[in-house]
């Protein structure tokens, strides 16, 4: 890694100093024109639907009114569809269940992809090669819808949120890439640990784990990433609506337009409520939102380390 | 992935092999290792439980690919029919449709997806200010963690009929058009969503290679006369070749599998006709039909057809001397 850095470096730091090295061409006009457009472009293509979504959420009725559907201009904002969305009801219910499902599920994850990683990157441990094929071997095939649903079915899991978390529990990807992180680390710190007495459970938590926050954490955000986002799984093995998580509701509600259930346990209209209803658009541009921020939150926090993480795991895996 | 880093690998592989080579020799028994080595194992042990439980055994249970599979039989009880689904398989027009759609699909993205990541690398890669190619990179792999749920909305109300382009057509007094539901230009659609998505996370590599490029070529290039294009013909993409092969096996591994979420969510707006493919063909004759033992079989020969693909094309990487993905085994 540390040649790329440094390579990288020293271009960024010859850039920096004179601009552009001295050999290279002026641009032409066509590119010093049609850079910055397309790369302008390219940032509002990402950057727009975000907006529109967000600008309408917050949207009073007569606002979304005028504008005839999608709010671009903002006008009249108000927090009544969140008030709404959050103060119980279908979407309150999804978003309790997304939320326990990514936290339970990526500490699950994250602890056994560490202790695995771990066991599996002691050089000439018994047994690390065949095991590590196991690993490896579930890379180039997949076991298929139809099976994989047989199977969770005959667990008994159908229904029950352990679907939700068990049968992609662990990525092969981060495993690898995280033991690759983990045999970088100087074998001598380990058996100093050893000399003094630590068990490898001890040397694990004391020597390796405080060595490697970074890709702890880049595997941890990638694996909340994943449980946040999944929605396969909850589709094959939820039959059960009042369990769904947000993703499905989101399924359900925006990109099928079923209509909002309205009334007790609906969306909208809560008993004992003295607010404005909200417009039906501005509350399913909400759900979107609230679907889009958790990623928004945690989005600093990866990007600082993925870039990395994801080359270890392409050069390695 | 970037010479550099391969060749430094194949070192350390080929010095660390010879002293291992010497310790085999005097190695202990497996039952001293075992009392030295069972935390290690006691630590794999939870993954490889999980794997076993959620990947092998469901493998195997691919063999109800060759029976008349009764779910109250189970797969003991179930009789062995040969390759009867596979024979009814081939005769179904449904299913060549659902194949055919797959492939013109992979086929097109593999046009017009692949080239636009490189591009994007390539462009970034010439933004001198590294405040501006930070920022720009940022928003650009942004999309690649939302789910598809996701995106399908927002590409629905942007330009899906009561969304914003519709929305502007209208208040202009033109006919609306909703590019959600078309089957003609589904296949660009879905293209359109992929290169959204995940053509900026697509550029992290190629990026990554391109800093691995020695600068110092480019200059004695410049010396010789050599002028962009040929700079970025001679230079940039010989460098970028071995990435550029590896992802196309990557590619090619999966052609056979174009996106099951992307597809089962639209699949009901635009029709089975167009957006039929084979993931979702499995999804839908072996769970929603209940014809298990078919599915499988329709989900059996699509791992089987991607595996063959991607060993072949690995094969051919090696005849056309490139590294491929497992060239050090």
């Amino acid at each position: 890694m540390s040649t790329l850095t440094v390579a990288q470096e020293a271009r960024r730091r010859a850039r920096l100093d004179s601009g552009r090295p001295i050999w290279e061409e002026e641009p032409t006009l066509v590119g010093r024109l049609g850079k910055p457009l397309v790369l302008a472009l390219i940032v509002l293509l990402v950057v727009f639907p975000m907006y529109v979504v967000v600008v309408t959420s917050l949207s009073s009725t007569e606002a979304v009114t005028r504008a005839g559907g999608l709010v671009v201009v903002p006008r009249e904002l108000t927090i009544a569809a969140y008030v709404q969305l959050l103060s119980g009801g279908v979407v309150t219910r999804a978003l309790i269940i997304s939320t326990a499902i990514t936290a339970i599920g990526t500490a699950f994850s994250l602890t056994i992809t560490v202790l695995a990683a771990y066991g599996l990157s002691r050089p000439g441990s018994l047994w690390h090669r065949p095991l590590l094929f196991v690993v490896l071997l579930t890379f180039l095939f997949g076991p298929g819808i139809i099976p994989s649903y047989l199977m969770v079915n005959s667990l008994g899991l159908i229904d029950n949120y352990a679907s939700l978390i068990l049968p992609g529990a662990i990525s092969a990807f981060n495993l690898i890439v995280m033991r690759a992180f983990f045999m970088g680390i100087p074998g001598e710190l380990i058996d100093s640990g050893r000399i003094d007495g630590a068990s490898e459970f001890g040397v694990l938590t004391r020597i390796v784990l405080p060595l490697s926050k970074a890709v702890v954490a880049v595997v941890g955000l990638f694996y909340a990433v994943g449980y946040w986002n999944a929605f396969f799984n909850a589709m094959l093995y939820l039959n059960d609506n009042t369990k769904w998580p947000l993703q499905m509701v989101l399924r359900t509600y925006i990109v099928q337009a079923q209509v909002l259930p309205s009334g007790a346990g609906g969306v909208t209209a809560m008993p004992g409520m003295d607010l404005a209803p909200a417009p039906s658009l501005a509350i399913k541009m909400a759900i979107v939102v609230i679907a889009i921020v958790p990623v928004l939150l945690v989005y600093p926090f990866i990007q600082r380390h993925f870039t990395k993480g994801v080359i270890i795991g392409a050069v390695k895996g | 992935m970037t010479t550099v880093d391969e060749r430094r690998q194949t070192v350390e592989v080929k010095s660390a092999q010879a002293p291992e080579h010497r310790r085999k020799l005097q190695r202990p028994p497996w039952r001293h290792r075992l009392r030295q080595d069972w935390p290690l194992l006691l630590m794999v042990a939870p993954v490889i439980i999980l794997l076993g439980l959620f990947h092998y055994l469901p493998t195997l249970g691919n063999v109800i690919a060759f029976q008349d599979y009764s779910p109250y039989a189970g797969v003991r009880g179930s009789e062995f029919i040969g390759f009867g689904n596979f024979q009814r398989m081939f005769g179904e027009p449904a299913f060549w449709k659902a194949f055919n759609n797959t492939l013109i699909i992979t086929a097109f993205q593999l046009v017009f997806y692949f080239p636009v990541p490189i591009m994007m690398a390539l462009l970034l890669n010439s933004v001198l200010s590294t405040k501006v190619r930070t920022m720009i990179q940022g928003i650009a792999y942004l999309p690649h963690f939302f789910s598809w749920v996701l995106v399908v909305s927002l590409f629905q109300q942007m330009i899906g009929g009561a969304g914003l382009l519709s929305q502007a057509l209208r208040n202009n007094g033109l006919e609306a058009v909703d590019l959600m539901t078309r089957p003609d230009t589904f296949i660009v659609l879905v293209t359109a969503e992929s290169i959204w998505k995940d053509a900026g996370w697509g550029m992290i590599v190629f990026l990554a290679a391109l800093s691995t490029i020695n600068p110092a070529l480019y200059e004695a290039a410049a010396a010789d006369g050599a002028n962009r294009w040929r700079r970025l013909w001679h230079i940039t993409l010989p460098g970028l070749r071995p990435v550029i092969v590896l992802l196309l096996i990557l590619r090619l591994g999966d052609a056979l599998t174009v996106g099951f979420e992307q597809f089962i969510l639209q699949r009901s707006a635009v029709g089975g006709d167009a957006a039929e493919v084979l993931d979702t063909y499995v999804y839908f004759q072996g769970l929603l039909l209940g014809d298990f033992g078919y599915g499988a079989a329709a989900g059996l020969f699509k791992g089987v057809v991607g595996l063959v693909l991607v060993l072949a094309a690995n094969k051919f990487a090696h005849l056309v001397g490139e590294q491929g993905v497992y060239s050090r085994s």
